[in-house]
């Protein structure tokens, strides 16, 4: 099933594939990887869990999360309560996926459309080519979407939009370049709301998370949509690049101060890069991850699921 | 996350000091935390492994230097050992010695190459050439309108192409035929973002190369890029034979730690740094600051210069004992302001600051150069016994001074406030640790006020 603001719908058999496929990489990389370490080994020894460790940082889950995962694991091993190195790779699942799945949350209901959705996240993440694979997945869902090109400052962010708007059918409202993005949502969200559109989702600019002066301007873009329609923006995604190093936290949590984040979608999972900085994003800020991108396509996003994405880390 | 990072650092050097010598056993506490600050600052897991055993093999041999204490002995290896990775001059560019040269952009989707590409050309018309720049990607929607709109905006050309010209291949080399008509130098050529381990699109950019013969290939890399870094670059070399890496958006917050896995797993130099988004917002790469970076150390080596150079020894020495026996006057507190602004603007000194202990606030202090310049003028405006001692300035005293520097009687008793209770901060300040290392560095006792 997949989750939307308007309640679920089912799902194509082919989505469990398809995330399986995505995340392969990270399975094979991963998989092989603690399998290199846990093979022909029985016992636990320092130096196994060491190896471990180097396993478990290498997926860009952090030395701090690594190393609570692996003194779970010591404890365990000290009151004998893991008898060998098959065990380990249980434990290490259960635990990542508890991290998971403790962020988990449903999406806010929309009773009156349109549902607003904000798009943030810094720079070159995938916002862009996110906001077209979304348009795709709520069209598929019988939807109508408008989209909001309120990034006006990069080079080309509008043609870009446009591009994904007819590749989905999808309208987009914009400005000029340079145009306060408050005020194109505000065009957009009245738009949305005249024409009885079920969501309108809001293309912003890149932004490094440290200029206070860009993230005021999303604070502002909130209150715009806020205005219009009380309780928007319903879902404020951050895109993250799954080759995000440990920034990542920081990342989400000055979004979250500032443009209060409900969801995180792990883009470019296609690539050998892991995306293990969700795991440490979940663990300290409660946040769950909605989608995971896996390729250029419009159909290459598909919805997270915790159980799902730690099983095919962990499953051969 | 980092300014935790930092502290670790910081409390294992705090642990070292006191210690009279480098120790087998202090040495294993702090190679543990800097190889969890390296880890953290995203340097990958094999190069960090590489590292440590570096510092410490260095550590120990190390001469015990009178003058610096082993803490401080053990950040000097560290960093020493980062900048020697990261290569211990600026590496330029190369150019071909019978125009065009062909630079070719490189890198992952989203990295940065198209913005970097529009700083490059800009850089090198200043820098007195003449670039052509061209989008060859073909694929990303609205990637060449990108660079167009870039061009316009730094009125530095775009090769277009032709309609019939559809091609990456037929882009650039009908950009390199345009560039040798109109007396063009240097061609850069924007690629899209690939994944390394996309087939076909690694064979087109080598097959580019073949065509073009780039003298550089410069790999563009995301600042912010995890472990990962080590594998796209490794790709992206053993492909191509990268000559160079950009690293961007190096004006966030990100350590910077992929640059040293980049560096050693291809051996190629870094020669640029992205640090914003007007195209102006490119340097050349210095590996020190980077180093000092990657540790958390803000631009802590500059600092120190920056204050041994600036503040007088002696004048230093009477402060720290007018501090101590809390007869900070006024006039001390106006000397010591005029001392810190001798070393540029404030901005820039808490830029380079560590983000550390009570530093750390530092960072979201604004500071206002004018109410500084306010500040000194109040005291200018009140007469040497005023200095000398506040507590006759009364009510009167306040109308006049504010009169006297332009000000307010709030301002004037709000410096009187500050000073009164910066006083007591700095008595109990000065018997401890941080007397001892902030009373000489004279800075955070004026910032912590908030002026």
């Amino acid at each position: 099933m997949i989750q939307t603001l308007f309640g679920s719908v089912p799902t194509q058999p082919s989505l469990l594939e398809r995330l399986k496929s995505g995340v392969q990489r990270t399975r094979q990389g991963l998989v092989s990887q603690l399998e290199t370490v846990l093979a022909g080994r029985k016992e636990i020894d320092a130096e196994l869990l060491e190896e471990l460790e180097y396993t478990l940082i290498s997926a860009d889950i952090g030395v701090r999360t690594t190393t609570e995962v692996l003194e779970i694991i010591r404890q365990r091993v000290d009151r004998k309560l893991v008898g060998d190195a098959g065990e380990l790779r249980q434990l290490i699942q259960n635990h990542l996926i508890e991290v998971l799945q403790a962020t988990e949350r449903p999406l806010p209901r929309v009773t009156t459309p349109p549902a607003v959705v904000m798009v943030v996240g810094v720079n070159g993440t995938g916002k862009t080519t996110t906001i077209g694979k979304l348009a795709r997945l709520y069209r598929e869902e019988g939807r109508s979407v408008l989209l909001c090109a309120a990034d006006t400052f990069r080079a080309a962010a509008i043609e870009q939009l446009e591009i994904w708007g007819q590749r989905t059918s999808t309208e987009v409202i914009r400005q000029k370049p340079g145009a306060d993005p408050s005020a194109v949502l505000f065009d957009a969200i009245q738009a949305g709301k005249s024409r009885k559109i079920d969501y309108v989702i809001a293309d912003t600019a890149g932004r490094l998370h440290t200029k206070s002066n860009l993230m005021a301007e999303l604070e502002k873009m909130r209150r715009t949509a806020s205005r219009l329609i009380p309780g928007a923006p319903h879902e404020v995604l951050l895109v993250m690049d799954a080759t995000t190093g440990q920034n990542g936290l920081e990342q989400a949590r000055r979004f979250t101060e500032t443009s209060g984040v409900t969801g995180i979608v792990l883009t470019k999972l296609d690539g050998t890069a892991k995306g293990g900085v969700v795991i440490p994003i979940a663990r300290e800020l409660n946040l769950p991850i909605r989608y995971v991108g896996v390729g250029e396509k419009p159909e290459d996003l598909l919805p997270f699921e915790p159980e799902k994405f730690v099983a095919s880390l962990f499953e051969a | 996350m980092f300014e935790n990072l930092s502290e670790k650092l910081q409390r294992v050097f705090k642990n070292l000091r006191g210690e009279g010598k480098l120790t087998a056993e202090n040495m294993e506490s702090a190679l543990r935390e800097i190889r969890v600050a390296l880890l953290e600052a995203d340097v990958h897991f094999r190069v960090v492994k590489q590292l440590i055993e570096n510092i410490k093999q260095k550590a120990m041999g190390e001469e015990v230097l009178t003058a610096l204490s082993p803490s401080q002995q053990v950040v000097k290896i560290v960093h020493e050992e980062l900048i020697k990775i990261l290569g211990s001059h600026q590496s330029k560019l190369r150019f071909a010695n019978e125009p065009p040269t062909v630079i070719f952009i490189v890198g992952l989707q989203g990295s940065g190459k198209t913005t970097t590409t529009g700083k490059l050309a800009r850089w090198l018309s200043k820098n007195g050439h003449s670039p052509l720049m061209v989008s060859v990607d073909v694929y990303r929607p609205a990637a060449r309108e990108q660079l167009s709109v870039i061009g316009r905006e730094l009125k530095l050309p775009v090769y277009e192409g032709t309609p019939g010209e559809t091609t990456p291949a037929d882009l650039a080399r009908g950009a390199r035929k345009e560039a040798t008509n109109t007396g063009r130098d240097v061609v850069l050529i924007d690629t899209a973002g690939r994944l390394h381990i996309d087939e076909d699109l690694m064979k087109e950019l080598q097959e580019l190369k073949g065509l073009l013969s780039p003298t550089e290939i410069l790999f563009v890399a995301d600042a912010m890029t995890g472990q990962d870094a080590v594998k796209s670059a490794d790709e992206f070399h053993k492909r191509l034979g990268i000559t160079g890496v950009i690293l961007t958006k190096m004006d966030g917050d990100a350590r910077g730690g992929a640059a040293l896995s980049i560096r050693t797993v291809t051996n190629q130099p870094l020669k640029f740094v992205g640090v914003g988004e007007k195209f102006d917002a490119i340097e050349p790469f210095h590996p020190d600051r980077v180093a000092s970076r990657i540790l958390g150390m803000g631009d802590v080596l500059s600092i120190i210069e920056k204050v041994e150079e600036q503040i007088d020894q002696k004048k230093a020495e009477e402060m720290q004992r007018k501090l101590l026996e809390n007869e900070f006057t006024l006039e001390d507190f106006r000397d010591q302001i005029r001392q810190l602004r001798k070393l540029g603007p404030l901005e820039s000194i808490l830029s380079m600051m560590p983000q550390v202990g009570i530093l750390k606030d530092l960072k979201n202090v604004k500071v206002d150069e004018k109410e500084i310049t306010r500040v000194v003028a109040i005291i200018d405006s009140m007469t040497p016994q005023e200095r000398a001692n506040h507590m006759i300035i009364n009510g009167s005293r306040r109308r006049r001074i504010a009169r006297g520097s332009g000000t307010t009687v709030q301002e004037v008793n709000q410096l009187l406030k500050q000073y009164a209770q910066m006083r007591k901060m700095m008595k109990s300040f000065s018997g401890g640790f941080l007397g001892k290392r902030l009373g000489k560095m004279k800075l955070p006792d004026i910032l912590g006020q908030r002026l």
